[in-house]
């Protein structure tokens, strides 16, 4: 490591303590995981990292996960939209309420939805009428990612609009464009990158996503379990390989996504720029 | 013709008027709409699950609520939880301050390495975080034989709850005040070291009230998560009551057993904190808008 002579003190000693606390919390325990893998032989790996049933739990985790995020993405950029352009009653409110589910314990919020979302629940009994089932079903898990996913989208949009220039917007409406045009020619190319990244937390969040999910999922195995449950069980049978094989597909997917989303945004940007 | 083309003018900028309140007309439409989709849908998935948790665990009176919520399991769980928050904010909060000031005040290489460091937990589901600390400190775990000799428990113990917290919250305050520092730049300290000052003075005088509603901030988000963590803490806690079990964990023993009225109750004390965390998050943020 090198670096430019600086007056400011503490370089060495800052970076020691950074990398040290580093490696003791993450980096170590991080790569524990590789090892216990590194320790596998291929078939035993591939056995409890690509079973039917732990294949059928990945399939609910990003199917939910994704359509969470997409949801989110709708809902979260017309509440930032409304929240920077309109003046409403309550608005400071809204505003305050939107990083709840952040704030609240997830098997608090877990437990709330899947009373609310059951079949005695004040809105699965209404859903119930049109024939469809809330809680323990492939739909409860998505509202509990939604539920999770609401602050991810907001306030990564809400900024960005807030810094848009007012003016460009007034003068493709003076131009005469319609509002679905100014929205679609002119809004919506700067809120791209802002979307991309709160829609990528949403997804990987929900992807990993454990407490809110696990009360009202109902763990039905080849239906309704998700791939965090098959590590918490495999590990409550002291099955550590079979937890650990899970985990490492799921780290590579996450990350893998992460990139691909960085890459994306990078390709917009210079798009946008040029 | 002179007057033809008055005619044809007035005719245009007529239509144009027209236009323009005819798009007015629609922005107003569209503008409610928008307003009662946002409202409706916060009602649904954010106000009716708290009004639901207060009414549940109001269900059976105020004096069984009260006694649900001062059981000796509950107070000690809440002790617990306050504890893994306290060691958490606190080591995490020494950590960000001394992590911003090598990656901002400083150029080096790896800058940008060591900050995506920093921010992996994020990316990492909490059920693993709690794996990975089993597998470090657990039976056959890499640091097993040591902490045999020295005679020490790290998982299904408190160090393993505690680790695991902070594991979790590990970027909260880092990532709020790096960006800020970073704006900030180094002028001030540079002339202030220039002439001679020490550097933990430079942190405290300078610094330090630069930064102090970031800083805030990142606090409080992170007693925020490291109060609520489950996922994380469940796999590394190993469920004793009275001893290694914290609120968020306790909330799901007395929910399968059954015991819903005492869930809710439970959690309604959670509620509560969440609530009061959210306010001071609105305060900090409105006084650092104010500040700047």
């Amino acid at each position: 490591m090198t670096r430019k002579t600086s007056v400011i003190p503490g370089f060495k000693i800052t970076l020691g303590i950074t990398i040290a606390y580093l490696s003791i919390i993450i980096l170590i325990p991080l790569s524990t995981i590789f090892f216990k893998t590194a320790g596998m032989g291929v078939k035993e790996f591939l056995a409890a990292a690509f079973d039917r049933r732990v294949l059928h739990a990945y399939g609910v985790s990003f199917f939910c996960a994704f359509t969470a995020a997409l949801i989110n993405v709708i809902f979260g950029v017309i509440i930032a939209w409304v929240i920077v352009r309109y003046e409403f009653p309550f608005k400071r409110l809204i505003d305050g309420m939107i990083d709840l589910p952040f704030a609240l314990p997830t098997s608090v919020a877990g437990i709330a939805l899947t009373t609310l979302f059951s079949e005695n629940g004040w809105l699965g009994s209404i859903l119930l009428k049109v024939g469809i089932k809330g809680s323990y079903t492939l739909l409860g898990i998505t509202i509990a990612l939604v539920f999770i996913g609401i602050p991810f989208v907001t306030r990564s949009v809400q900024p960005v609009l807030e810094e848009l220039d007012k003016g460009v917007e007034e003068a493709s409406l003076m131009l005469g464009a319609s509002g679905f045009q100014k929205f679609r020619k002119v809004i919506l190319p700067e809120l791209l990158s802002p979307v991309l990244t709160g829609f990528s937390l949403a997804f990987a969040r929900g992807i990993g996503e454990y407490g809110s999910v696990v009360f009202i999922s109902g763990n039905k195995p080849m239906k309704t379990e998700i791939a965090p449950l098959l590590i918490m069980s495999k590990l409550e049978q002291f099955d550590y390989e079979g937890a650990t094989a899970i985990a490492i597909v799921m780290l590579l997917v996450s990350f893998l996504m992460l990139l691909f989303m960085n890459l994306i945004r990078i390709k917009t940007n210079r798009f946008l720029k040029a | 013709m002179e007057y033809k083309k008055t005619d044809r003018s007035a005719l245009q900028t007529r239509k144009k008027k027209k236009a323009v309140k005819g798009n007015y007309q629609e922005a107003v439409t569209v503008k409610r709409i928008l307003i009662a989709v946002a409202i409706l849908f916060l009602f649904f998935m954010l106000v009716l699950p708290l009004i639901l948790i207060i009414t549940e665990a109001l269900k059976k009176g105020l004096s069984t609520y009260i006694s649900a919520v001062t059981e000796e399991y509950t107070v000690k769980a809440l002790k617990l939880t306050l504890m893994a928050t306290f060691t958490a904010v606190i080591s995490n909060t020494i950590f960000g301050l001394i992590a911003a000031w090598c990656i901002t005040k400083f150029k080096f290489k790896g800058r940008q390495l060591l900050t995506t460091f920093i921010d992996l937990p994020f990316s990492i589901s909490p059920v693993i975080a709690g794996l990975i600390f089993v597998l470090t400190y657990g039976r056959n775990g890499l640091f097993y034989g040591f902490l045999q000799r020295v005679d020490m428990k790290i998982v299904f113990a408190l160090p393993g709850i505690f680790l695991a917290t902070i594991f979790v919250t590990f970027p909260f305050v880092a990532r709020e005040i790096i960006p800020l520092m970073e704006a900030q730049g180094n002028d001030e300290e540079v002339a202030a070291a220039s002439m001679g000052a020490k550097g933990f003075t430079i942190f405290l005088r300078i610094t330090l009230p630069n930064i102090k509603w970031g800083l805030l901030y990142g606090i409080i988000l992170c007693t925020a998560r490291a109060m609520g963590e489950f996922g994380a803490v469940s796999v590394v806690s190993g469920h004793i009551r009275g001893k290694t079990n914290t609120l968020p964990l306790h909330i799901e023993i007395l929910y399968s057993e059954y015991q819903f009225m005492a869930a809710f109750a439970v959690s309604s004390v959670l509620v509560i904190l969440a609530v009061i965390l959210l306010i001071l998050r609105n305060l900090v943020e409105w006084r650092a808008k104010k500040n700047r």
